[in-house]
């Protein structure tokens, strides 16, 4: 048995990487994709090859929606597509529920410290 | 396509359908309703508990629900499929049904499903926490999405960011299914309901409110399936399967790449050129309207119209009694039943408009039926059958 443990797996590392202030996506050295959920091999070319990235924290609301439940406050549930070519379900902070739109430019920043961390997204440019 | 779905193509027939305890079914158990509508389908075939030797089934709370069914029914199937692809199941679940009869693996396929959703005494908030725990979403849930809801409000956002689809389009879809349920007696919601009622209801998950959702209720469907040369000699006037295709292509709504194309582009593609059809070829229609953009979406996908124009394919009652496209003519998911999953009420009215007993509500010269199912959130699996009056 070996002595040591193996790495774990890439939920962990994502997590661990968040917790500490940083989101990291993959970047996939074969075809050259990003990739969002982590993953264990490329969904686009199969490749085991993926490694961690910064990305530029740039992204476009791609769809959005207000939840109204009652005795809470309404919030906003957004889809973001990063610049990079990723999809991610996220908020957008700073503003009304009310006031996010479809296409608006957002920048991701992480909210919240240890396992509370989150990327969220703030308004940018002439969308703020 | 392959050549085995052409092969499929009316060699099974659907031949008993039954339903149980829609609407509310207080003091009854998930497995008493769906074990009298399974009862009620394999007598309306004119058959016994005891011919059925092939069981499809599943439901959301029990991993092994099919070994539930088959001990509470007694019966002790050769084949069994208990695949949960979510609300398009049940619909997907013909075609390797059709394939274990077309083999001689079994004789008589029961395909059913049971929820007592709505009167419950166990709260639907805890099982809905302890499905959370038990399948986690780790990308998601941490920004409370409140799914299924707010997957399919993000798609109807897109769809009218898009293609510059209204609320009042939405609107004309719940409308038209109150239209359907009111002429149905089973149905749960039939009070009159108009275009303004609807666009006038507090929104809750923008674009939608409560009026754009389906409803919450109990339920249990059943049909049953057999090759289509015994079909002849039962009871009822066999209705033909003439192709099931299913396309599932993600989880969740972030792993959607179109929020305005769903996987029905698929099933339904493979379902139309197993069966020889096209869209033109349907009389009557039944999709699982979860909410008001799936009808409408499927409209599309389905090749009804095209891409974009769903919203104003609906307008002036077009799929509503009396309009051009008869769809989701017991009222749907959303002014008939829904208890969670729909797709087996879905394909119990098409056999019924194709026999010919829907009373007020009955298609006339009705022989041709596009039944599609969705599943998964959101929109994540989808399952299309074609189905035909015999002969």
């Amino acid at each position: 048995m070996s002595s040591t443990s193996p790495a774990p797996g890439v939920d962990a590392q994502y997590q661990t990487s968040l917790e500490s202030g940083t989101f990291v996506i993959q970047h996939c050295q074969r075809c050259g994709r990003y990739v969002f959920q982590p993953r264990q091999h490329c969904p686009h070319c199969d490749s085991i090859n993926l490694v961690w990235h910064r990305p530029s924290g740039l992204g476009t609301v791609y769809s959005a929606t207000a939840v109204r439940l009652k005795g809470n406050a309404p919030y906003n549930v957004s889809l973001v597509d990063l610049d990079e070519g990723v999809r991610m379900m996220s908020r957008v902070e700073g503003i009304s529920c009310d006031a996010v739109r479809i296409g608006m430019r957002v920048r991701a920043s992480v909210s919240g410290i240890g396992t509370d961390a989150l990327v969220v997204f703030h308004p940018i440019g002439d969308s703020a | 396509m392959s050549t085995l779905a052409h092969k499929l193509a009316g060699s099974v027939a659907i031949v008993g359908v039954g339903t149980a305890g829609c609407g509310h079914a207080a003091g009854h158990t998930d497995l008493e309703i769906l074990s009298q509508a399974a009862y009620a389908a394999v007598h309306d075939a004119g058959l016994q508990m005891r011919d059925i030797d092939g069981l499809a089934t599943a439901n959301l709370s029990s991993a092994m629900w099919p070994l539930n069914v088959v001990e509470y029914l007694g019966i002790r199937p050769s084949f069994v499929e208990g695949t949960n692809i979510g609300g398009s199941a049940f619909i997907s679940h013909i075609l390797p049904a059709a394939h274990a009869l077309t083999s001689g693996q079994c004789d008589a396929v029961l395909v059913c499903y049971g929820s007592t959703q709505r009167s419950s005494t166990m709260a639907r908030r805890e099982k809905g926490a302890a499905r959370s725990l038990l399948d986690p979403s780790p990308y998601e849930a941490p920004y409370k999405p409140f799914n299924p809801a707010s997957g399919y409000a993000m798609m109807a956002a897109r769809h009218m960011h898009q293609y510059g689809t209204t609320r009042r389009q939405l609107a004309e879809v719940a409308v038209a299914a109150r239209g359907w349920a009111q002429l149905n007696p089973e149905a749960f919601a039939r009070a009159p309901l108009t275009i303004e009622q609807v666009l006038e209801a507090p929104v809750i998950f923008d674009p939608f409110s409560a009026l754009d959702c389906c409803l919450v209720t109990d339920g249990a469907a059943a049909f049953v399936m057999v090759r289509a040369d015994r079909a002849k000699d039962l009871a009822q006037r066999p209705v033909d399967v003439l192709s099931c295709a299913t396309a599932t292509w993600h989880r969740q709504v972030s792993g959607m790449d179109d929020l305005t194309v769903t996987p029905a582009v698929e099933s339904g593609a493979k379902a139309f050129e197993a069966a020889g059809l096209r869209p033109s070829d349907i009389d009557v229609v039944q999709l699982y309207d979860a909410f008001t953009i799936n009808t409408i979406l499927f409209l599309e996908d389905l090749g009804f119209c095209a891409k974009g124009e769903g919203g104003s394919f609906v307008e002036d009652g077009a799929i509503a009694p009396g309009g051009r496209l008869p769809t989701n003519t017991n009222g749907g998911g959303l002014s008939c039943v829904h208890p969670n999953m729909y797709g087996a009420f879905a394909v119990v009215e098409a056999v019924r408009q194709l026999r010919g007993q829907c009373g007020e509500r009955q298609v006339a010269g009705a022989r041709r039926a596009l039944v599609h199912g969705n599943g998964g959130i959101p929109a994540a699996s989808q399952a299309t059958a074609i189905l035909s009056v015999a002969g």
